[in-house]
C-alpha cells in the first residue's frame, strides 16, 4: 500500500487536531488515548489555561493561537455543553473544517446555529453527542475503546456510542474489520447524517460494506433508505434499528431517541430499509452473520 | 419538557397572541369565581400531559356557571390514561367558522426549525400530512435570518387569505416564532388555531415542548418539573435528580445500561426473547460505583419488577465501578431481586473478579443474559 494512501473516511494522517477543553477530566485522558492510538493532536485550548502544557501537549487561550502556530485542520469538543456552542463557533471562525463534538446536552437552538455557520463556511461537523470517528489502525477523533476495532473493509455509522462498540467487537470477532466506524450522535441535530456517510463510503475504495445503525426518532433512516433506492447504491448495506420496543411519546436517552405519533418508529425505518434491499438485523449479534454472507457472496 | 396547555396559553398571552379568556381552577369554588368572569358558553379543560385527552372525556362543555361546577369536579375526580387531573383550565367556548394548524418544530436533515402551517386544524398534523399533504404548507427557517414578518405573510397568502386577515396571521405566525425561539421549543404549536364566526384568529389550544438540553436556561420550568408537577413517575424524577435517563414501561424486568443505544437495544432484545422491560435506565458514560448504586435503587423501587438485567459495557465506563456500585447497593438495600449482569470492557476481569468473589455469576454474551433474564421473570422472580 502507497505510504500516503488515505485509508477510510473524514480523517487520516493529515488530520492535526485541537482538543478543546484539553484540561478537563475528560479532555485530558482522551488525548492521551487518542495520541496512543496514534493521532495527531498538536494543541489544546482552555480558555485561562493557556501556557500550561496537558499530555505534552501545548494548552492555548484560544484557537487563533493553537491554529496559526501548530497548522491545525481539525477540532474535538470535550467542553461542557453551555460553553460547547462558543466552542464550535470559535473553531469555525478560524477556519477549522472538520469538528468533532463530543459534548452531550447541547441545546437545539445552538446546535441549528453551529451547523448553518458550517454550511456557510463548508465545515463538516460530527456530533454533537458523538462517540467520534475512528480509522482503525490509523487514526482517531473521539472516546472509544480502539481495542475492539481492526483495520479492514466494513464502513460503520450510527447514532449510538455504546451500542456501535457492541456491533463493532461483533465484527471483530468475527474477522470483520472496518474502514472507519462514524459516529453521527444521538441528538435530534447533527452535523453529518446517514446520506452524507453513505456517499463518502460509496467513493471511499477500502470501504466493500456498511453497517448502519439507525434508531427510533426522526427520518434520517428512512430518508438513507429512499436514497439507497434511488441511487441504486452500490454497495451492500447491513442495517440495524433500536427501539422497537419503545413506546411513544417516550424519549429513550438520546434526545433525538423519541417516536412522535406515528413519526420516527422502528417499524416504519425497518420497512424503508427492506423495501430498499437492505437487510435488516433483528438483534445486534445478527449483523456480523448478515455481513459475512453478503461480503462472500 | 412539556407544558401544561394553560401554561402555554398564559406565555402566547403574553406574546400577544389571541386566546380565549379564561382561568385555571383545582376546584369547583375557584372554577366558579372564574366562570362569573367570562361570557358563556364555556369549555372546562382537564390540565393533564398525555395525548388523546379529548377523547380519554378530558374536555367538557357547559352553558352556565353550575354546569362549569359539575365539569370541574367530574374532571378533578378523573384519572386521565392513568393520570390524576389536577387542574381544569376554564374558558370562554370560541365560535368555530374555520380550524387551522400552525407550528414549528425542527427539521434534522436540514438541520434547522421548520414552520408548518395548514388549513385543516384540529386533528394530530401527522394525519394531516398522511392523509392530505397537499393540506400542508412546509417552510424552512433560515437560522441565520430567522422567521421574518414577510415569511409569515407568505405562509398567510398560501393559506388563502388576504388584506387584514393575511396581516393579523402573518403577526400571529411570528409572535409564535418568537416564542419558540426564546423558550427554547423543541415543538411549539397552537391546534387548532380558530378563524372565528367574526373572522378573527384565536389559539384555541397550545402545545410547547421545551428542549430537556435547554432547561438550564429555563429555571422556573425545571423547578415546576422536578417538584413533581409534571407527567413524571416518582422514579423518573428521583433518576432526573441524579442524572441518570430513565423510562417507566410496563413489564417486569428491571434494566439498567451504559449508551442510550445500548440499553434500548437490550430492551429489544428482551422483547425478542418473549419478556417485557420494566423500564429504561441509561447511567451513562463514565458511572462511578455510587451513580450505579442509585440507578439499581430506583429500578428496583418499582414494584412491578421480578428480574433485574444489568448489561454494560465498558468504554468510558469501568467494569469494577459497576462491580463495586452493585455491591454498594446490595449492601445498602439488600438483594430483593435475582439479578443477571452481563459485564464486559474495560477493567472487565477487575469487575468479575469483585462479583464472582461475592457470589454474583457474571455473563459475556447479551443474548444469554437477556434469555436468563427472561426465564427469571417468567417463573415470577425466582
Amino acid at each position: 500500500m502507497e505510504a500516503n494512501k488515505k485509508l477510510g473516511i473524514i480523517i487520516g494522517k493529515n488530520t492535526r487536531a485541537i482538543v478543546h477543553g484539553i484540561t478537563g477530566t475528560q479532555g485530558s485522558f482522551h488525548t492521551q488515548l487518542m495520541l496512543e492510538y496514534g493521532t495527531k493532536i498538536v494543541a489544546g485550548v482552555t480558555p485561562g489555561k493557556g501556557g500550561t502544557q496537558v499530555q505534552g501537549i501545548p494548552v492555548y487561550d484560544t484557537v487563533e493561537e493553537a491554529k496559526e502556530k501548530h497548522s491545525a485542520n481539525a477540532s474535538i469538543i470535550f467542553v461542557p455543553a453551555p460553553f460547547a456552542t462558543d466552542s464550535a463557533l470559535e473553531a469555525l471562525e478560524n477556519g477549522i473544517k472538520t469538528i468533532v463534538i463530543i459534548t452531550e446536552h447541547i441545546p437545539i437552538k445552538d446546535a441549528v446555529n453551529v451547523m448553518a455557520y458550517a454550511k456557510d463556511v463548508n465545515a463538516t461537523i460530527i456530533g454533537p453527542n458523538t462517540p467520534g470517528i475512528i480509522t482503525p489502525g490509523e487514526s482517531k477523533l473521539g472516546i472509544m475503546p480502539a481495542h475492539i476495532f481492526k483495520p479492514g473493509n466494513i464502513g460503520m455509522v450510527s447514532r449510538s456510542g455504546t451500542l456501535t462498540y457492541e456491533i463493532a467487537a461483533g465484527l471483530t470477532r468475527k474477522n470483520l474489520g472496518q474502514s472507519t466506524c462514524l459516529g453521527l450522535g444521538g441528538d435530534p441535530i447533527t452535523g453529518l447524517n446517514f446520506i452524507d456517510a453513505l456517499e463518502m463510503f460509496e467513493k471511499d475504495p477500502q470501504t466493500k460494506a456498511i453497517v448502519l445503525i439507525g434508531e427510533i426518532g426522526g427520518n434520517l433512516e428512512e430518508l438513507a433508505a429512499e436514497y439507497i433506492t434511488k441511487n441504486k447504491y452500490p454497495k451492500p448495506v447491513v442495517a440495524f434499528i433500536a427501539g422497537r420496543s419503545a413506546p411513544p411519546g417516550k424519549r429513550m436517552g438520546h434526545a433525538g431517541a423519541i417516536v412522535m405519533g406515528k413519526a420516527g418508529t422502528a417499524e416504519s425505518k425497518i420497512e424503508k430499509f427492506k423495501n430498499a434491499g437492505v437487510k435488516v438485523a433483528e438483534k445486534p449479534n445478527d449483523v456480523p452473520e448478515l455481513l459475512a454472507k453478503l461480503v462472500s457472496a | 419538557m412539556k407544558l401544561f396547555e394553560y401554561e402555554a396559553k398564559n406565555i402566547l398571552t403574553k406574546y400577544g397572541i389571541p386566546t380565549p379568556n379564561g382561568g385555571l381552577a383545582t376546584n369547583a369554588s375557584q372554577a366558579h369565581e372564574i366562570a362569573t368572569k367570562l361570557k358563556p358558553p364555556f369549555v372546562v379543560k382537564a390540565q393533564v400531559l398525555v395525548a388523546g385527552r379529548g377523547k380519554a372525556g378530558g374536555i367538557l362543555f357547559a352553558d352556565s356557571i353550575a354546569d362549569v361546577e359539575k365539569a370541574t369536579e367530574k374532571l378533578l375526580s378523573m384519572q386521565i390514561k392513568g393520570i390524576p387531573v389536577r387542574n381544569v383550565w376554564i374558558e370562554e367556548k370560541v365560535q368555530i367558522k374555520k380550524e387551522l394548524y400552525f407550528g414549528i418544530t425542527t427539521d434534522r436533515f436540514n438541520q434547522s426549525y421548520v414552520a408548518i402551517a395548514s388549513t385543516i386544524g384540529g386533528m394530530e398534523i401527522e394525519e394531516v400530512a398522511a392523509e392530505a399533504p397537499e393540506k400542508i404548507i412546509k417552510f424552512l427557517i433560515n437560522p441565520q435570518h430567522g422567521f421574518r414578518s414577510f415569511h409569515a405573510r407568505h405562509i398567510a397568502r398560501k393559506m388563502g387569505y388576504a388584506g387584514s386577515q393575511l396581516s393579523e396571521l402573518g403577526r400571529i405566525f411570528e409572535r409564535l416564532y418568537c416564542v419558540g425561539m426564546d423558550y427554547d421549543a423543541e415543538l411549539i404549536e397552537m391546534n387548532p388555531l380558530v378563524e372565528t364566526v367574526d373572522g378573527k384568529f384565536v389559539a384555541a389550544d397550545a402545545r410547547i415542548i421545551i428542549d430537556d438540553n435547554a432547561l438550564f436556561r429555563h429555571q422556573e420550568y425545571k423547578k415546576r418539573l422536578l417538584e413533581g408537577e409534571s407527567e413524571l413517575s416518582p422514579q423518573e424524577i428521583e433518576a432526573m435528580k441524579n442524572d441518570l435517563a430513565y423510562v417507566k414501561l410496563e413489564g417486569d424486568i428491571g434494566v439498567i445500561g451504559n449508551g442510550a443505544g445500548l440499553v434500548m437495544a437490550t430492551l429489544d432484545t428482551i422483547q425478542y426473547y418473549g419478556g417485557k422491560p420494566a423500564n429504561f435506565l441509561d447511567v451513562g458514560g463514565g458511572a462511578p460505583a455510587e451513580k450505579i448504586a442509585t440507578a439499581l435503587k430506583i429500578v428496583l423501587s418499582d414494584p412491578n419488577v421480578k428480574a433485574l438485567f444489568i448489561n454494560i459495557l465498558g468504554g468510558i465506563t469501568r467494569c469494577d465501578e459497576v462491580a463495586r456500585g452493585i455491591l454498594e447497593a446490595e449492601e445498602k438495600i439488600g438483594a430483593t431481586k435475582p439479578m443477571v449482569i452481563r459485564l464486559v470492557g474495560t477493567n472487565e476481569a477487575e469487575g468479575k473478579r469483585i462479583l464472582t468473589e461475592a457470589g454474583i455469576h457474571v455473563l459475556e454474551s447479551m443474548e444469554e443474559a437477556a434469555q436468563r433474564a427472561v426465564e427469571i421473570s417468567r417463573h415470577g422472580g425466582k
